[in-house]
This record gives C-alpha cells, sequence and structure tokens, in this order.
C-alpha cells in the first residue's frame, strides 16, 4: 500500500528521523497562510510547493493543463520581496497545480491529478545522497542501499555505476548494529558530526520500517545540510499488503482517490484484479494460470483487458462480482473463462457464470474452457443454458477462440 | 522412489479449523498417513474422519475410510506420541509464522506450509530460526507436495496426477495443475510435484528441488514453472549448466505483465527493471532448459526435452 510524502513524512518525524518542516494543503489560500507559517517558524525565506501524488519522478514532471509548470517548485521570491512575496507567489502556483493533471515518468501519459501539495521549508543542502531499506530476496532478509549519487534514480545507478551502491545486509535476529551504520555513514563520505547523524538516521529508519512493516522506504535525496545536519529531503514508504491487519493507523493513511475503482471493488469481494489496455477480459483461477492466460491472448494476437485471479475457493457471488466488473470495461471485446477446477469445482464456476449472465446480461463473445474437478458437470450446465457460450479444448485453443471472436 | 514424501510419510496437521479439516480429509481419502493434528484448546480430543475413498490415491484399499486422528497440544507432544515425520501448515496468516518455528524447535523434518497471506517480515524471522536447524520448509502460499498414489500433502486435486518418470517444482498452484495434467495426458506421469509457493520469502526453492530430483533414481527429467519476480530461475538456470544431468523443461509466467504491478502472487511482481520474464527464459534457455511459448506446450517441451 503506498502512502504520501507528507504522510510518510509525519510517521518519520514520529520515529525520530529528521525532516523539513512542512504542511499539507488543499486549496490556494491554505497554501499561502503555511508558506507565511513556514518562513516565520523557520526563518528561512525560501519555501518549496510539492504536489502529492502516489507516482515518482515530480520533480521532472509536467502540468497536462500548464506544460511549462513543474510538478515541484522552489518560491525564492521571497528571498527579496519578503513573506508578501512568498504568499503571492504560493498561491499562485497553488491555483495552477491543484486540480491540474501531472504528467511523470510514473504516471502514463493520461496523468494523475493533483488534489493535496505539501508546502516545505528551503534546506541549505550541502550533499544529496541516497537511502533505502527493502527486502533482499536472495537472502530473505532486508537490507540497506545507500550510495552517494542522490537525486538519481537508482535504478540508474545501479546500471551505470553499480559500484557507487553500498549494501548492509540486517540480521533480523539483531537488527541494524552500531558498526554497520557507522560502515554505510563513512561509505558515503560523512564525517565528524554528519557522520554520526548519519548512522543515528540510518538506526532509526531500518528500526520505522521493521516496525511499521514497509515493503519499502526510500529517501532520495537524503541530505546533508550546510550545518551537518542529516534529513529526508524526499520520503517514500509503502507498506507489506499483508501486515497491514496489524497497522489501523497506516490503513487509514489510504487515499481512494489514488486507486482504481475497479480494482478496490474486486478486493471487496476477495478477488485480485488489475485493469490493463487491451480487449479481452480475463477470469481465471489462480494467480499464475491468470498470468498464464494473459500470456498466450497476447501470443495468439490479442491483448488482455486485465488480470483477475478468482481464487481457490470462490462462491457463486465471487463469480457474479467477477463478470460484472470485466463487463463494465467499455474496452472489453470478448470475455475469456479459463478454470482449473482444484478445489474449486467446475459446476461452481458455471453456474456462477449462467447467473452471471442472466443478471447482467451478455453484449460480448465469451469463451469458456473448464479442465479439472466436476469437469463433465460444469460443461453440462453451461451447455443446458443455451447461452451463447464457446466451450474451448484447452487454454491455447480458447484463446485463439477468444481473440478471433472479439475482432 | 520421490523426493520429499512417500508411503511412509507421517503427517502432522498444524491447523485443523474449516480449510486445514477439509483438505485433511481430501488428504486421507487419498490414503495419506495423517497420523495427528496440533490445537492448543482441544488437545486429548480426536477428530474423526470418514468418507468414500479416492481410489486415485493410494491403491488397494476398501471403497470407505474411516480414521480418527488425535488432537495434541504441541508440536512436541505429537511427535513424541505419533513420530510424525512431516508436518502441514494450514494455520491463519497472523499466526502461521509462529506455527512454521514450533514445528522447527520440535526438529520436524518437513514442514508444508500452505496458507496465503502471511507478513514478509513474519516470514524473514522464521526462515532466520530454521536457519540452523536440520529442517525443510516448504512454502508459504503453495499447494503443497505429492508423490501420486502414495501421499498427497496439502490442496492439490489428488485425481488429476499420476506415477511416472518427471519431477515437476512450480511457485503457482494452478499453473502446476496445468503442468500436471499435461504429463498425465502425455503418459510421462510424476515421480513428484512440489508448490514451492509463491511468496517472495519461501523456504525450498527451486535450486533445492533440483538436487533433489536430480539425485533421484526414478526422476527421468524435471519441469520447472516459474513467474515474473525475484531471481530465482535465474539462479536455478546457473545451477542447471554447472550441475543438472536430466532434462529440464520450464515454463514462466507473466510476459505480458505490466511493471509495478503485483500480480497476484505477492512475488510476482517486476520491480525495478528486475525479474520480467524474458530475462528468466533467456536464462534458462542458455542453461539447456526447453522452455514453453503457452502453458498449453509444456507437457510437449517436456517430451522435447527428453529426446
Amino acid at each position: 500500500m503506498k502512502i504520501h510524502e507528507y504522510q510518510a513524512k509525519a510517521l518519520m518525524k514520529d520515529a525520530g528521523i529528521p525532516v523539513p518542516a512542512g504542511i499539507m494543503v488543499t486549496d490556494p489560500e491554505a497554501a499561502a497562510d503555511a508558506a507565511a507559517r513556514l518562513v516565520n517558524e523557520t526563518g528561512n525565506p525560501v519555501v518549496v510547493v510539492k504536489s502529492q501524488i502516489h507516482a515518482g519522478g515530480r520533480g521532472k514532471g509536467r502540468f497536462i493543463e500548464h506544460p511549462e509548470l513543474a510538478g515541484v517548485n522552489v518560491v525564492l521570491d521571497g528571498i527579496d520581496g519578503g513573506v508578501e512575496a512568498t504568499k503571492a507567489k504560493v498561491a499562485e502556483l497553488a491555483g495552477n497545480m491543484l486540480g491540474s493533471t501531472l504528467v511523470t515518468v510514473q504516471t502514463g501519459p493520461e496523468g494523475k491529478t493533483v488534489n493535496r501539495l505539501y508546502i516545505e521549508q528551503g534546506i541549505d543542502i550541502a550533499t544529496e545522497l541516497y537511502l533505502s531499506v527493502l527486502l533482499d530476496r536472495s537472502t530473505s532478509r532486508n537490507i540497506v542501499m545507500a550510495s552517494t549519487e542522490g537525486g538519481t534514480e537508482i535504478e540508474v545507478v545501479a546500471e551505470e555505476t553499480p559500484e557507487k551502491i553500498l549494501k548492509e545486509e540486517i540480521d533480523p535476529a539483531f537488527g541494524l548494529l552500531d558498526f554497520q551504520a557507522a560502515r554505510v555513514a563513512a561509505g558515503l563520505g560523512l564525517e565528524g558530526q554528519a557522520a554520526r547523524n548519519g548512522a543515528a538516521f540510518l538506526e532509526a529508519l531500518t528500526k520505522a520500517a521493521v516496525d511499521l512493516d514497509t515493503d519499502l522506504v526510500e529517501i532520495n535525496p537524503l541530505v546533508v545540510t550546510t550545518d551537518g545536519r542529516v534529513m529526508a529531503l524526499d520520503g517514500k514508504m509503502s507498506f507489506e499488503a499483508n501486515a497491514l491487519f496489524r497497522h489501523p493507523e497506516i490503513v487509514e493513511l489510504r487515499d481512494p482517490s489514488e486507486e482504481d475503482e475497479a480494482e478496490a471493488q474486486a478486493k471487496e469481494f476477495g478477488l485480485s484484479f488489475i485493469k490493463l489496455d487491451g480487449s479481452i477480459g480475463c477470469m481465471v483461477n489462480g494467480a499464475g494460470l491468470a498470468m498464464a492466460t494473459m500470456d498466450i491472448i497476447k501470443y495468439v494476437g490479442g491483448e488482455p483487458a486485465n488480470f483477475l485471479d478468482v481464487g481457490g475457493g470462490a462462491e457463486k457471488e465471487q463469480i457474479v462480482a467477477a463478470f460484472k466488473i470485466i463487463t463494465a470495461d467499455p474496452n472489453v471485446k470478448g470475455i475469456f473463462v479459463n478454470i482449473f477446477g482444484g478445489i474449486m469445482r467446475c459446476d461452481t464456476i458455471a453456474e456462477g457464470v449462467v447467473a452471471a449472465v442472466e443478471e447482467v446480461g451478455l453484449e460480448v463473445p465469451l469463451v469458456v474452457r473448464l479442465e479439472g474437478t466436476n469437469v463433465e458437470l460444469g460443461k453440462r450446465i453451461i451447455d443446458e443454458s443455451e447461452l451463447n457460450v464457446v466451450s474451448a479444448a484447452d487454454m491455447k485453443d480458447g484463446a485463439v477462440k477468444i481473440v478471433e471472436l472479439a475482432k | 522412489m520421490s523426493v520429499l514424501v512417500n508411503k511412509d510419510t507421517r503427517v502432522l496437521v498444524q491447523g485443523l479449523g474449516k480449510t486445514g479439516s477439509f483438505h485433511t480429509d481430501k488428504a486421507i481419502a487419498y490414503g495419506t498417513n495423517v497420523v495427528a493434528a496440533v490445537h492448543p484448546s482441544r488437545a486429548g480430543q480426536t477428530e474423526s474422519f470418514t468418507g468414500e475413498t479416492d481410489h486415485s490415491g493410494v491403491q488397494g484399499r476398501e471403497d470407505s475410510y474411516a480414521t480418527d486422528v488425535p488432537i495434541f497440544r504441541s508440536v512436541i507432544d505429537a511427535v513424541d506420541a505419533t513420530g510424525a515425520n512431516a508436518s502441514v501448515v494450514y494455520v491463519p496468516p497472523p499466526f502461521a509464522a509462529d506455527a512454521i518455528m514450533e514445528a522447527g524447535e520440535a526438529g520436524m523434518p518437513l514442514i508444508i506450509c500452505i496458507t496465503e497471506g502471511i507478513p514478509v517480515a513474519d516470514m524473514v524471522i522464521a526462515k532466520r530460526y530454521l536457519q540452523d536447524r536440520d529442517v525443510r520448509l516448504v512454502g508459504p502460499n503453495c499447494p503443497g507436495v505429492i508423490t501420486p498414489q502414495e501421499c498427497k500433502i496439502g490442496i492439490m486435486p489428488g485425481y488429476i496426477h499420476t506415477p511416472g518418470r518427471i519431477g515437476v517444482v512450480s511457485r503457482s498452484g494452478t499453473l502446476t495443475y496445468e503442468a500436471v495434467h499435461q504429463l498425465t495426458l502425455n503418459g510421462l506421469g510424476q515421480t513428484t510435484a512440489i508448490g514451492i509457493g509463491g511468496d517472495p520469502v519461501n523456504g525450498t526453492n527451486f535450486v533445492d528441488c533440483l538436487k533433489l530430483f536430480n539425485d533421484d533414481p526414478d526422476t527421468e527429467g524435471v519441469i520447472m514453472i516459474g513467474e515474473i519476480g525475484g531471481t530465482a530461475e535465474e539462479e536455478a538456470a546457473e545451477w542447471i549448466t554447472a550441475n543438472m544431468n536430466k532434462p529440464v523443461a520450464g515454463f514462466i509466467a507473466g510476459t505480458s505483465a505490466p511493471p509495478g504491478k503485483r500480480m497476484g502472487h505477492a512475488g510476482a511482481i517486476i520491480s525495478g527493471g528486475k525479474g520480467t520474464a524474458e530475462a528468466k527464459i533467456e536464462a534458462l534457455e542458455s542453461a539447456g532448459v526447453v522452455v514453453a511459448p503457452t502453458p498449453t506446450d509444456m507437457g510437449t517441451a517436456m517430451l522435447q526435452a527428453m529426446r
């Protein structure tokens, strides 16, 4: 689960991790007031106006409605013009940014609407670094990843200058040890007080990562200020879905406007659904088979409209819900139901499909492939329903048929 | 011959709730020797399983079965009393890692965890806990392990399996069934089918299973079914190049998956350009693995690899 930068920074602040002062706002007037307050409190005339969306690359991103305007803007007007100049500029920026559509490398060309801004104090930066805590799947342990190349995407650093990435493995029995934190700080070129601050930052960060069950904490850039403080200038946190049950305070940070409506609806029915851009709707049992079904549709020349795993124990109601979600997508020109019944019985699926078609109607071709437990019974239910359903002998046969019918 | 489980396997069930009871019944119907269960508040009782025998399982049995499974307070108690040598975990996600560690402490040689949705952090700790103990974890979030007509531990439908020559190892449940079904139809059958699960942190990996199958005299070839995310398939490819002396076929799910999206399984995600299906297929093919272009071709890919 993803959260916004301002929420991540609030969590970090609670965990004793230094972050700049900032205020989240949703209208231009509040933005101007927030800027004035930050200037007064910090004594720094510079403020930064940052778009809050669940996607990276905001600084280099541009608004569709205002192509010259970036997703993150530094306001320097207060240096000469005083706090009133800052307020005027922030209000103008906020007026243009709020409600507009920001396109970044991570949003796709359609972009994301900016509904929230984070107004943050300016920071006198001496050095920009990179820091993250994440799972290393090959060792089944968390690692700290650090680099002197702050501000650059870590994937790019890994590709071009892998020797500049430091890694430190965290033994879950002991946590990050002091000497490891000191080693990372030294590796980042920190000295004296900055080195001590860096090590303390890292220990607090790794502890927060474990306490909050994050699947990724990324500080890019981590900055050293001109007076030797170490701070999170940007902060990204995402949380491991399986552990959310023990973090109700994190669940409350969910921003429904950032989530796909159909995906959220599917979740309520215990379905795993991901919307894609193609025209063939898929309904499958099992994540691996669902992925493979998308693959085979593509292999025979079609494009899948979604990933949909109805799970191992779906009942009729879930099949009906799945069918509704698929048919609600106007791009869908055909539906492929692909079931290998194990625990899930083919007759249950067949009954669900028949009930769904009776309830929501069927305006596009439907191909059904059933195999496994109670397959004969399932096929008979489909045949006797007199629905306009095409049966498939196997997965490939089904994929070929639906792609042909959907043309 | 087979790997991991056979007719001598004595199974302990951890987590006798609705799901655990349902699948324990199916396992007993198949002929699996279920000797004990653990349930803290029902210690001293027995759970009775009765029904019609599943004749696709262990051969030569009567048409019905009636089995009383004794329930113990702890894994250690159950092992002491019954000599259980494999455990299956159906415990709900918040408590499943603890159940795995309890089995580890008792020295259970084989722990198979079916539970889906265990927090990754819990599995990181559980794996650390098992690290210096002489036990093997399979899963979590897996269909289990089956040696056809000998022992079925987990949630797979027994009747699609048939004794034979191929070792099956897979990260996905239903795709395993797909592969097994094709191997049954083309007459190759299976020695043992192992689901290693779709989570980012799991016990047994592809390389572990390849080693087992490589050393098993009855296994003549192996089919491995991978998916996007992580580097387990690439590591398997390296091991195959260096050590494998039997033919291997494979399939990788997720060639059409978009980056950054978690495709159902917690572990099935392309992140930071890593873990793509293309990279995995390329690694396997360069190790001499015959990779099926579609899941419908898994059986024929195996036949081709054996030629």
